[in-house]
Parts: structure tokens; sequence; C-alpha cells
């Protein structure tokens, strides 16, 4: 690959897809853009021109906007409290020799193999219903009354169903993290004099900080634009609407494209922000 | 003071036994070398001694109280390893400073410590380095002030030089010798390479296959190996062994001539053979002479400036007072 020659010839094999990945990504955004200037309500047939930041304004300056993002952050934090700390935990579980390795590491992935819809259906019928759930049943077999849960701890119930998704993801890249540590290490520590939380605390959570923020990096990219679970549970009510959810609202539901664009720009844009925060403070880690 | 004695210590995998019952002395102050090929145990010893294993059967006293169950924390001491196993995301201070901050020490003491350490070992201009910055060499040091600042009872070194390249590997020897000599602190070295085990050691320990083979001096090993392994394994290139009927004329099943001792001539001698390979080093020639009538070539050294080649003929007399004798177990003939 390191021939004038085959450096062109590399470039013109890769031109189509990187074309394709483009038009992928500028089309829509474009017209995200364009839709975002205009009064575009399709239902009331109105399609007029030259709003400016107006739809912006309105977007921003709604009270739903702000709790929005309050609820995207809970969200966002509370998943990545529970998977890394949860991952953390399984991870060192794992690594431990058992019996049955295999299926146990096997049974810890399937999680994330479950569409998102299906699994917040499941959690929902199966686990959190007052009536027929399995919690349902577990409350009162010792006595105590049955919890609604998506209607009295909304946002909690769909952040444990988020984070029973994403923490095979944490616990997979943190297992293998874990298993790259040197024993020798540990043994050094031993000797040293560490017990087992020293040997945690000054051996294991070092090495593992590179993974942690991989974790937490790409995490945060797929839970800001967390969508179908909000959408089989609660259907944004009770405090669980995220600046996603409510950008579908506006789209969807009050049918107005240019509101709605306007909300998926600054979405866009904030998480654009996250991820810059994110790289500064934790993409330290990912140096050297 | 560091006297370790282990007594009837016995280490098994499941049913794999790799290390029958053993016994062994080890003198306060004493540098003892264990030494044999890969898979003979050694590591395994270091390894029960220091307490990163279980003693299956037997007893580790360590100063005369019984060490055999106490974790390696408390056994008191330290060990080199042969990855260094430094910790990789604290500088050259912290990891230095890692067991006495373990140990509760109060920051003080620490510096003081860490800081004679560094001078002694001559890390003060990288102190506050990673391990990632530094070579093989200084990487070796930062594990060595590691161990020395625990002041340990004795020292445990598990194959520490195996990764440095030749030259480093010289200078490393020395420096550990010296430190030795220094400290006066009982230090137990594991090493396949039998010439760091000659140059270093007051005690070597010859393994096979968990057992020991024999415990002396490197002199005393060189000069009376008990039986053809150390024989084999003691001295560098390795002493010739011979059997059949060469032997038996001196009333054993093998004799042993390390390449040495033998006397070398163009015109006559006990032996006739064709020079084959001949390694010239400068100062030594070794060279690979077949002799008719013997399984395999000797090794014979001869002097820098042999003027002898590929092909030509030589007559050799092994010395008579150092033909080394064994039986048809391997074991000396007296």
């Amino acid at each position: 690959m390191a021939t004038q020659h085959s450096r062109s010839a590399a470039r013109a094999m890769m031109a189509p897809a990187v074309f394709l990945l483009l038009v992928w990504m500028l089309v829509p955004l474009i017209l995200t853009l364009w839709f975002s200037t205009l009064d575009y309500r399709p239902l009331r047939g109105t399609f007029d021109c030259c709003e400016g930041l107006g739809n912006y304004v309105r977007f921003v300056s709604s009270s739903a906007f702000w709790d929005s993002i309050l609820t995207t952050l809970q969200l966002l934090g509370g998943v990545l409290l529970i998977t890394v700390v949860g991952g953390i935990g399984l991870a060192i579980l794992l690594d431990q020799p058992i019996w049955g390795q295999g299926i146990v590491r096997i049974l810890v992935i399937a999680p994330f193999f479950v569409m998102p819809t299906v699994s917040a259906l499941v959690w929902k019928n199966m686990f959190m219903n007052p009536v027929n759930g399995l919690f349902a049943h577990a409350f009162k077999a010792v006595g105590l009354e049955p919890v609604d849960w998506l209607s009295q701890f909304p946002l909690f119930s769909i952040i444990l169903i988020v984070s029973w998704q994403w923490l095979p993801f944490a616990t997979l890249i943190l297992l293998t993290a874990i298993q790259s540590l040197d024993s020798e290490q540990f043994e050094a520590a031993e000797m040293d004099g560490a017990g087992p939380f020293a040997r945690f605390g000054y051996i294991t959570l070092p090495h593992l900080a590179r993974s942690i923020t991989v974790v937490v990096l790409i995490q945060t990219i797929f839970l800001l634009s967390i969508f179908a679970e909000i959408f089989v549970t609660t259907g944004g009510a009770f405090g669980t609407r995220t600046l996603t959810y409510l950008v579908y609202q506006r789209v969807i539901e009050s049918q107005n494209v240019g509101l709605g664009s306007a909300g998926g720009i600054i979405a866009v844009i904030l998480a654009n922000i996250v991820a810059a925060i994110l790289m500064r403070v934790v993409g330290k880690n990912l140096d050297a | 003071m560091g006297r370790i004695t282990l007594d009837k210590v016995r280490k098994a995998f499941g049913d794999v036994e790799v290390i029958p019952p053993l016994d062994l002395r080890i003198e306060d102050g004493e540098f003892v070398v264990f030494v044999g090929p890969s898979g003979c145990g050694k590591s395994t010893l270091l390894r029960l001694i220091a307490g990163l294993e279980d003693v299956t059967s037997g007893e580790i006293r360590i100063d005369g109280t019984d060490a055999t169950h106490l974790s390696p924390a408390k056994r008191g001491l330290a060990m080199v390893f042969q990855s260094y196993a430094l910790y990789p995301h604290m500088t050259v201070r912290k990891n230095i400073a890692f067991p006495l901050k373990m140990a509760g020490m109060d920051q003080a003491e620490i510096d003081r410590r860490v800081d004679g350490a560094a001078k002694v070992l001559n890390l003060s201009s990288y102190i506050d380095r990673r391990p990632g910055q530094l070579s093989g060499g200084q990487r070796q040091r930062v594990a060595i002030g590691r161990a020395i600042v625990r002041e340990p009872s004795a020292f445990l070194f598990d194959e520490p030089l195996s990764n440095l390249d030749a030259a480093l590997r010289v200078g490393m020897r020395l420096e550990i010798s010296e430190l030795h000599k220094r400290l006066a602190t009982t230090m137990i070295y594991v090493t396949h390479d039998q010439v760091e085990a000659m140059t270093m050691a007051d005690k070597i320990v010859v393994l096979r296959a968990g057992h020991i083979e024999q415990v002396g001096s490197p002199l005393e090993l060189y000069r009376t190996p008990r039986n053809t392994f150390v024989a084999g394994f003691i001295g560098s290139p390795k002493m010739n062994l011979i059997e059949g009927a060469e032997a038996e004329k001196h009333g054993a099943h093998t004799i042993g001539v390390r390449p040495e001792h033998f006397q070398i001539s163009t015109e006559g001698g006990t032996w006739t053979g064709t020079i084959g390979v001949s390694e010239h080093l400068g100062s030594d020639t070794f060279f690979h002479v077949t002799v008719p009538g013997f399984a395999e070539p000797l090794t014979i050294r001869a002097g820098g400036e042999v003027d002898l080649h590929y092909g030509d003929t030589i007559h050799l007399t092994p010395d008579a007072s150092q033909i080394h004798r064994f039986d048809a177990k391997g074991l000396r003939l007296p």
C-alpha cells in the first residue's frame, strides 16, 4: 500500500463509498436545515418560506425544551452509572474461573442482541405490569403493595430497561480489558501488601480507565438518541420526554415539520457539545 | 534476618505433582540461585516461598516462624518479576513508594526511603517518568528499587534478566551482585542461565522435574557434579559425556571430560578425531571433534590462536585428574 500507484488506486476504490456516505449524510442535513427555516405544516397545507430563526426561538423558549434536556441528561447519567459500575462488577465476576464459563458469558451478552422495542415491551408487560408482572407477583409474595413502575417511577423504569440493554456491551468491553491485565502486576501488588480493595483501586481501575472511556463515549452517542424504549412504554408521558422524543412529537404529533427540524438541528448541536466535553474530560485517557 | 527453611514442601496442581517433597535450608545473607531447564519447577518453588502459590503439604519457615499459610505481604519478602510488573500508570517515584504507602508509613519516611533507593540505583534522573518511557534496564532498576525500599528479610528474583539484551544483562548481573554485597540480605534468584548461576551464587540449587539434583557452591558443582545431569548442566560449553568402551576402561558406565580439560596436539594422544565446526571467540576457540567410536562429537576448548581448521586431524588427551566417572544410573563414582 505504499507505492504512489497503489495509493491512488485505493483512493479511487474508496471514492464511491465515501461519496455515498457524504450524500447520505449531507442530503438529510441540508433538508433539515432548510425545513427548519420554513413554516411547514403538511396537514394544514402551509409551506411558507422565511421564518428565519423563528422556529428555533419557539422551540427553545417552550418549557418542554428545558424539561426534555433535563430528562435526557438524567437518562444518560443514570444509564452510564449503572452500566459502568455494573459492567465492572460483572466483568470481574466473569473473569473468575467458573464452571460453564462459555455459556454464562454468552447469556450475559444476550440482551444486547434483543431489539430495543422487543426488550422494552418484555419489560413493560412481563416485569413491570402492576397486575400480571413478575415484579408485582414478587411484591405480593412478600406481602407488599405492587408498584406500577411505569407511572410511579417512569424515568427510573426506562433507565432500568436501557441499562439492561447496554450492560452487556459495557461488560464485554471491560471484560476484555480485565483479561489483558498482567497477572504479575497483581501479584506484585499482593506482595507489596495491597489488599483486595487496594489492588482494585490501584491496579484494576487505572488499567480499565481507557475502556471505561470508550464505553462512556460510545454509549453517550447511542443513548442521546434513545427512542423506542420511550415510545413503547410511556409514550413520552410522566416526564420521560427526552429531546429526541420532543422532536418526534413536534414533527409527527403536532405535524409541525419546521419546528421539529429546528429541534433536530439543536439536538445535533447539543450532542456535539456533549461529545466535545466528554472528549475533553475523559478523552485524555485515550492518549498514550 | 532472612533464614528460610523448606521442610518436605510439596506442590501438586490437581494430579500433577510439580514439586515432590523437598527440603532446603537457605542461610541468612546467602545468595542462592535456583537453576534448571525450563519446566523444572524453579519458578514454582520461588512462588511457593513468596506465598503466591499455596503449598500442598509441608512447611515453610522464615526466621524460624512458620510462614506456610501467611499471606505474601506478611512474609517480609520482596520479589522482582520477570516482566518487572511495574504499575504502568504510576510514576517511578510512586511505583517505588507503593509498598510503603500500603504499609501506611508516613510521607516523610516514604520520601526519605524512596530518595535513598533512587540514589543507590541511579534512578534520580527519571524519578518522575512513567515505566512506559523507560528502557528495559531502567525498568529493571525501578523494580529492584521497589523491592529494596521495603527493607525485606529476603529478595526473590524470578529470571529478572531474561528480557534484557546481552550487554545489559552482564551489567545488571554485576549490579545485583554488588547490591547483595552491600545489603548483605538473603537473595533467592531463579534463572535457567547457568552462567548467571555460576557468577552470582554463593549456593546453587540445581533442579530437575521438581527434584533437587544437587546443592553446593558454584565450584563444588563444577568440580564434583553428583550426577550426569548436573555435570551436563553446569559449565559452558557442556561437559563431554562418553559412554561405552572408553568409559569401561575407567571402570564406569559414563565418563565426563570438560572441554577445557584436554591436551590437544597434532602428533599423538589418547583419542584421534577430525575437526568439524570450529567457533572462534578470540580468547578461546571451540572445536567440535568427531572421534570414531564415540556417539557424539566432543567439544574441545583451545587457545585463541590455534592454527587448526575444518577437516584437520587432531589428537586429544584428557587430563587424567579431571575425568568424572558415573555409574549406569548416572550417579557419580568416587
